[in-house]
């Protein structure tokens, strides 16, 4: 099956930004235009993760959600802040194909079973924000990589995966926005093995480093910096993954 | 930096001139995406709850994602099992998709074993992939072989398309496979039976390829 090429669009609505290593945010843009933009260019799915997410802010994820979801004919997954049941229903209806779920599940793990039962382990994705710690142990963190949760990361992946997500994204947050390349020794370790699809993010700054994360068998690759920037593009990204015998999906027309 | 506003090519031009389109709403996944799909190619498509809609309708697009119990039980006690039942009798056009691809069958594994539709032959069975590689579900993009012959599949701008699922069709006798995909073995990702057709995978999630054929189901019924 090809592997999935993934836009990572942080959001501080209204406004797509990025930051480094999760920090520091730099405003890029329009959302939905850079998802259309993408889309249109070949990307597999985009995942908007909302940043901020307060409680008074909920509203314009969705309305930027439904926004999207009337002109990008991919998959659309979306994270931050999701807290409920109820809000993993309105970000559903508003047309989010999947939900990526830390901080609410990290706090009751018990969340995601009742995610994975009322809507299907095919809508929830569970985020693993890690930092390498000095035991050479990576953990998981929250709050964009500020709150300590004392989980292993390979643990807390393995326990996530048994209480029914569908799939595991792995945040190195050194790497993030550093476009330094992925942290390959946290994604083998952590995510080699897993009986769902993993995918991995942070660090990739040109076509080598997605082709690096590649290798390691991952399911997914999601980029931010490199595509908000305009380092490279999706089909040379793409085309990099292929010379290295990874299947990809390529657009014919 | 504001970027362009690029539209997806659509080669398939719907003419709606009054036809209606109903989107069969059973309480089973995100039935908006396909509206706004449908919407995009310029079908004004309602999604329809009641039978006598289903009746008046002239196409339809049977969707879902879910689970075949919980949808089979809502589709009996609200009626709609039985309008669609005497839709696809008439030979009127319907498009299923993914989950209501499966309930099209006799029978489906999922749930402990449900009787689903029965409208074709053959059953639904849990996908187990020989490789050990392969996860399930089946979730992403992966090629489609279509038939030759099928003419949703023709001109398409690509041969991927998106997947769900964890459970697939088995037809039986008579029931022609219009598409396949490989995920650890080759497995059905479309039948057609008459004007009855069904794809196991999500037009409206697959970019380019998904609208144009979702552009033919409408261009054509």
């Amino acid at each position: 099956m090809p592997l999935r090429l993934i836009a990572r669009l942080d959001i501080k609505a209204p406004n797509l930004v990025k930051g480094v290593r999760l920090e520091g945010l730099r405003v890029i843009g329009d959302p939905a235009e850079h998802a259309a933009r993408y889309t249109a260019e070949g990307i597999d799915e985009i995942h908007y993760q909302d940043i901020v997410a307060s409680l008074y802010q909920r509203n314009s994820i969705v309305d930027l959600v439904r926004a999207t979801a009337e002109r990008v004919f991919v998959p659309l997954t979306v994270g931050g802040g999701i807290r409920t049941i109820e809000d993993i229903r309105t970000l559903l209806r508003a047309g989010a194909d999947k939900v990526c779920i830390n901080t609410a599940a990290v706090r009751r793990p018990d969340f995601i079973r009742e995610a994975a039962t009322t809507f299907g382990s095919q809508c929830i994705v569970v985020a693993i924000e890690a930092i390498r710690q000095k035991s050479g142990r990576w953990e998981a963190f929250t709050d964009n990589g500020r709150e300590h949760t004392g989980l292993d990361a390979y643990d807390w992946a393995r326990r996530a995966v048994e209480l029914g997500a569908g799939e595991i994204l792995l945040t190195s947050v050194d790497r993030e926005g550093t476009a330094r390349g992925m942290d390959l020794e946290f994604i083998r370790s952590v995510g080699q093995g897993l009986p769902v699809p993993v995918v991995a993010h942070g660090g990739v700054g040109c076509p080598q480093h997605a082709v690096e994360a590649a290798d390691l068998g991952v399911d997914g690759i999601a980029v931010a910096h490199v595509l908000h920037y305009r380092r490279h593009t999706i089909a040379e990204l793409k085309a990099a993954l292929a010379a290295a015998g990874h299947t990809v999906r390529m657009e014919a027309a | 930096m504001p970027a362009a506003r690029p539209r997806l090519v659509v080669d398939a031009c719907v003419h709606d001139a009054g036809m209606r389109t109903a989107i069969l709403d059973y309480g089973a996944g995100n039935l908006t995406s396909v509206q706004r799909a449908c919407a995009h190619l310029g079908c004004a498509a309602d999604i329809v709850r009641d039978p006598s809609a289903l009746a008046a309708a002239d196409r339809i697009i049977f969707p879902g994602v879910g689970a075949a119990g919980a949808a089979m039980a809502r589709l009996a006690e609200s009626g709609l099992a039985a309008a669609l039942r005497r839709a696809i009798a008439e030979g009127r056009p319907v498009l299923g998709i993914c989950l209501g691809l499966q309930l099209l069958f006799e029978e489906s594994a999922e749930d402990g074993g449900v009787a689903c539709l029965g409208v074709l032959p053959g059953r639904v069975v849990r996908l187990e992939p020989a490789d050990a590689r392969c996860k399930v579900p089946h979730m992403g993009w992966n090629a489609v072989d279509f038939a030759p012959d099928e003419p949703l599949a023709q001109g398409l701008p690509d041969r991927h398309f998106y997947f769900v699922h964890s459970y697939v069709a088995q037809p039986g006798p008579g029931v022609r496979t219009i598409a396949e995909s490989e995920h650890g073995g080759r497995f059905c990702a479309g039948v057609r039976a008459g004007s009855l057709v069904a794809v196991q995978f999500h037009p409206e999630k697959s970019g380019a390829a998904g609208l144009a054929l979702l552009g033919r189901f409408l261009a054509s019924a």
